[in-house]
């Protein structure tokens, strides 16, 4: 088994929030210094970004988990991540139909721009994408598994946006592939008062919306190569297949 | 004033729970983080909320609060119904948005 650097929870330049910076040359030069084997591009609501992140990263040798960060009706951060571009495909309808109609005013939420490779502007997206879609946490959790994605809640430390601020504790039966801790906490640390995180398997990411984030808090995967079944396993455990912290 | 006064008050519907309609109110609580209302709300306080998660009846029946009502004309899902009938916590529903129900609330309670 060998071990892969992971950081699953990259915005780029295409989220409102995302530093203008993180093109998509520069995110994978920065996650290549980083020494990153495996990153997870998870723009607001969207996925545009991803296939061309995932062709650069690959004359790179970084292995690209393609999805996005999706915000629920209650407002709850998931990362939800897909193998193919069929299903990707699905799950960028399924954004598009949700997200609510409402524009993008890029004064105050930043711009949200999609570039090609030489990084020209190829389009722009009007909807403020940082809005919450009109499905709840369960109803994107089938969406994402009925699609043989993997469901992740984000930041579940956080007092913003995270299943615990939203939600209060986690939902009875929850189908997570993994829960996401923030870089300002750890493990150890917040199963003191949550042992039920203890259930699911932990991760941990940057969240980078700029390029000197990139890889400041990563997740080791044990695999036998990186792809995207072999990092399912190791979220199951599956096989000598796990995840490990620093 | 108990939750079935309210009701007709409010032109309110009853969801489920009804078990809960002789709960007696002791003030009112609105808020949309179940996080806050974990930390806030009080005992036999009537909830306000756009929430329609199953998590809102276990926060409910946490603190002990009287009734739950879900404002806007959203309906919650069906696993929020059941939980509520196994708590004998009301949901009820209104088509109207927190503001106004809330307002409302407040002359109603104010004048007991």
């Amino acid at each position: 088994m060998k071990i892969f650097r992971a950081d699953l929870h990259i915005h780029s330049v295409l989220s409102p929030c995302g530093d203008l910076e993180m093109s998509p040359a520069n995110i994978i030069s920065e996650a290549k210094a980083r020494g990153l084997d495996i990153i997870g591009i998870t723009d607001h609501n969207t996925t545009r970004h991803c296939s061309l992140i995932k062709k650069l990263a690959a004359e790179s040798g970084i292995f690209v988990m393609q999805g996005a960060e999706i915000t629920t009706k209650e407002e709850v951060h998931c990362l939800a991540f897909f193998e193919n571009s069929d299903t990707l495909n699905l799950l960028q309808y399924f954004l598009d139909l949700n997200l609510p109609d409402f524009k993008n005013k890029p004064l105050i939420f930043g711009d949200q721009v999609q570039v090609d490779e030489n990084e020209n502007i190829i389009y722009t997206e009007e909807k403020l994408l940082i809005n919450a879609i009109s499905r709840s946490f369960e109803e994107i959790e089938a969406f994402v598994h009925e699609n043989d994605g993997l469901f992740i809640p984000a930041h579940v430390d956080r007092m913003k946006n995270s299943i615990y601020s939203q939600l209060g504790f986690l939902p009875e039966n929850m189908k997570a592939d993994a829960l996401e801790l923030s870089a300002s906490t750890t493990f150890e640390k917040f199963s003191v008062n949550h042992p039920e995180v203890g259930r699911y398997t932990v991760i941990t990411n940057s969240d980078s919306h700029f390029p000197g984030q990139i890889g400041t808090s990563f997740t080791f995967f044990h695999l036998e190569e990186p792809t995207f079944q072999e990092i399912k396993l190791a979220f199951k455990g599956i096989g000598g297949r796990k995840v490990t912290f620093r | 004033m108990k939750i079935a006064e309210i009701i007709s008050k409010l032109n309110l519907k009853v969801l489920s729970g009804h078990n809960g309609l002789e709960n007696e109110i002791t003030g009112g609580y609105v808020s949309d983080l179940l996080s806050d209302v974990i930390g806030n709300a009080r005992e036999g306080e009537v909830w306000i909320t756009i929430q329609t998660h199953q998590n809102v009846i276990a926060v409910a029946s946490l603190k002990d609060l009287s009734a739950i009502i879900i404002v806007k004309g959203s309906v919650p899902d069906e696993d929020t119904m059941k939980k509520s009938n196994e708590e004998d916590i009301p949901v009820l529903l209104t088509d109207s948005d927190t503001f106004n129900i809330a307002g409302r609330l407040f002359e109603l309670l104010k004048k007991e």
